[in-house]
């Protein structure tokens, strides 16, 4: 492929502005923008998934950091041990590895529920 | 105990040719689909879910990872627990923030998606930065910790260990491109995987398949301690600083992010990132079953004797439960780990290099397809020859701090601006340049003043600056760096463009065509 921006009045700035809609071939701008129900539907989409995405992250932001505040203020508390062998420091830290899958599981099951439904709607 | 680690090891030596011969092949098989700029750097864009969760597994189980995190629980038990978790937790963060919108946005290198509305050669060139130094710095670790692995394991001397990764790795990169290195990272991740797995079912085997009974057993011989923080968390602050750079860092890593661009679609990028995060996250579970079996099994005292950071103690485990085989069998998969990370590190370099600079910066996009694939082997092969020099230079060095600066250098100068390239409507070229560099130039000028250089390195009684981790301070100045100068220099035709880009992170490229 050889890129071969066209240059027109409405770009003045071939070398910027083209090539990235020439390398990454973007749609037709004036075209589609006319529909204004589909770009309200299109920014409440992208909120939506900006408020979900933060969301997961502070969690599991809290959870690593909570843990991590743990091991440095309650040093003995977690080395207690729960049963003979197993401390609290240790079951706490495994369940940081299942609270980073099941996070993964939610944020998977709205995407593929939810996400991919409202794009297909939009695509349509 | 007495140990063969070190002195020819027949089956070490026929399981590592056996790699190389099966890598080879499929780099031989590569080679012959790897005809255009878009097969070298992004596959085709043909490799699945499961392959992509596979190969994002096999980029960041390093060896440091498994030899290192075993070594460290076998000496200080509880505390090596600590690095696996913060490992991990960054992987959720990629999935929520980057890998869909990044996929969408972008097409080799993730200043695409910093660069896409914004002026190209400024954002390409500073990301540019940002990456080689990223690269050079995860290298660094690799290539001298391979030269140390391979002297230790197999008797070869420092520099041609050093030479063989290297050439074995540019052999992938060069002729079979991401093909060849994908499948690499897959068999190598698969191979690492089997293995760390096979040696905890010998441990717990030897348990009645009860972890308890482990801990029960360590705490016997080394006494409660080893079930509690310890030492490692002397200062809490710091503790958190490094934390926060491995949890974001995560999702700035280039050589990470740029296996995103190897699979079809959106969706299939999801579902990598899930297959990564429940492959590592089983790894570093296994890692921590290694660690306290070879602590009980083999011994704090014996680990130390052989190499005082407790890198060994993985492969003296294998040693004492299946013998000098198993051993051979566990070196050649540690050999092979080092391979496939550094050369996956050498392609997302290359693509900086060749993508970014010479093709968007130097030429101004105006590049023919044959001339691009020519500039982006030729970049390879630069790397892989600064691979090998810097893997001399740095010989007999104290690396340890390299990988942590790598990752506070990925979290503080290229997350902010990857993500207010996707959210942030109000981001500019000089918010992104300034996001980029103040990010990447805090974390190294205070890893400099950092008691890790200043005490650890050049001898001096005190640092200037107190913790070892930058992130805690880094990070935040590359966020603040990123508004603060967008703010005040509104570029309209970014903010124009932002619905362009959102359409684009949400719809996918074909559907908004």
């Amino acid at each position: 492929m050889l890129y071969s921006p066209q240059h027109t009045k409405e770009n003045p700035r071939p070398d910027f502005h083209d090539l990235s809609r020439v390398v990454l071939g973007v749609f037709n701008q004036e075209e589609d923008m006319t529909d204004t129900d589909k770009v309200k539907q299109l920014e409440a989409l992208a909120t939506q998934r900006w408020r979900i995405a933060l969301q997961l992250t502070l969690a599991m932001m809290v959870i690593y950091f909570g843990f991590i505040l743990l091991v440095a203020y309650a040093k003995g508390a977690m080395g207690t041990q729960l049963v003979p062998g197993l401390s609290l420091g240790i079951l706490l830290g495994a369940l940081v590895i299942v609270a980073a899958w099941v996070l993964n599981w939610i944020y998977v099951r709205w995407a593929n529920r939810e996400y991919d439904e409202a794009i297909r709607r939009l695509g349509e | 105990m007495q140990t063969t680690l070190g002195q020819t090891n027949p089956v070490a030596i026929l399981f590592f040719f056996l790699f190389i011969s099966v890598t080879l092949g499929i780099t031989y098989w590569a080679a012959r689909r790897t005809r255009t700029t878009e097969q070298f750097y992004a596959a085709g864009r043909s490799v699945s879910g499961l392959q992509n969760g596979l190969a994002l597994a096999g980029d960041y189980m390093s060896a440091a990872s498994f030899l290192g995190i075993a070594g460290l629980v076998a000496l200080s038990g509880f505390d090596g627990l600590i690095y696996s978790i913060g490992f991990l937790v960054g992987w959720p963060v990629v999935m929520f923030l980057i890998a869909e919108p990044l996929r969408n946005l972008g097409k080799y290198t993730f200043a695409d998606v910093v660069a896409y509305r914004l002026r190209q050669v400024p954002v390409r060139s500073a990301a540019a930065v940002s990456t080689l130094a990223v690269v050079a710095l995860y290298l660094i670790a690799q290539m001298v910790g391979a030269g140390n692995l391979i002297k230790l394991m197999f008797g070869l001397s420092y520099e041609v260990a050093v030479i063989i990764v290297g050439l074995v790795m540019l052999a992938y990169v060069l002729f079979g491109g991401m093909v060849a290195t994908t499948w690499v990272q897959i068999v190598k991740a698969v191979l690492l995987l089997g293995g760390a797995f096979l040696l905890a079912l010998l441990v717990l085997l030897h348990y009645g398949l009860n972890p308890l009974a482990l801990f029960q057993d360590a705490v016997a011989k080394q006494g409660d301690k080893v079930l509690a923080p310890g030492g490692l968390v002397a200062n809490p602050i710091d503790t958190l600083s490094l934390g926060l750079a491995l949890m974001l860092g995560t999702a700035g890593l280039p050589h990470i992010l740029m296996r995103f661009y190897t699979v079809p679609d959106a969706k299939a990028a999801r579902t990598s990132v899930t297959w990564a995060t429940l492959f590592i996250g089983f790894f570093y579970l296994v890692t921590f079953v290694l660690g306290f079996g070879a602590m009980t099994l083999v011994g704090p005292d014996v680990i130390r004797g052989i190499d005082k950071g407790g890198n060994m103690a993985a492969p003296l485990l294998a040693e004492v439960l299946g013998g000098t085989p198993f051993l051979g069998f566990i070196a050649a998969v540690a050999f092979a780990t080092i391979l496939a990370v550094v050369a996956g590190l050498t392609l997302s370099g290359a693509a900086a290099l060749s993508h970014d600079i010479w093709v968007n910066v130097v030429r101004r996009g105006h590049v023919s397809e044959g001339e691009q694939l020519r500039v982006a082997r030729t970049a390879t092969l630069a790397l892989g020859v600064v691979a090998i020099l810097l893997g001399i230079a740095f010989k007999g060095q104290n690396v340890a701090f390299t990988v942590g600066l790598a990752f506070a250098i990925a979290a503080s100068g290229n997350l902010p601006a990857l993500v207010y390239s996707i959210f942030w409507r109000g981001f500019t070229t000089a918010g992104a340049v300034a996001a980029i560099l103040v990010g990447t130039l805090s974390a190294v000028l205070l890893i400099y003043l950092s008691p890790t250089v200043q005490v650890d390195i050049l001898k001096h009684a005190a640092p200037i600056f107190p913790l070892k981790n930058p992130g805690i301070i880094s990070i935040p100045l590359g966020f603040l760096a990123g508004w603060l100068v967008s703010v005040l220099s509104r570029e309209r035709e970014a903010e124009e463009r932002f619905l362009e880009v959102e359409r684009r992170v949400h719809l996918g490229a074909s559907e908004a065509g």
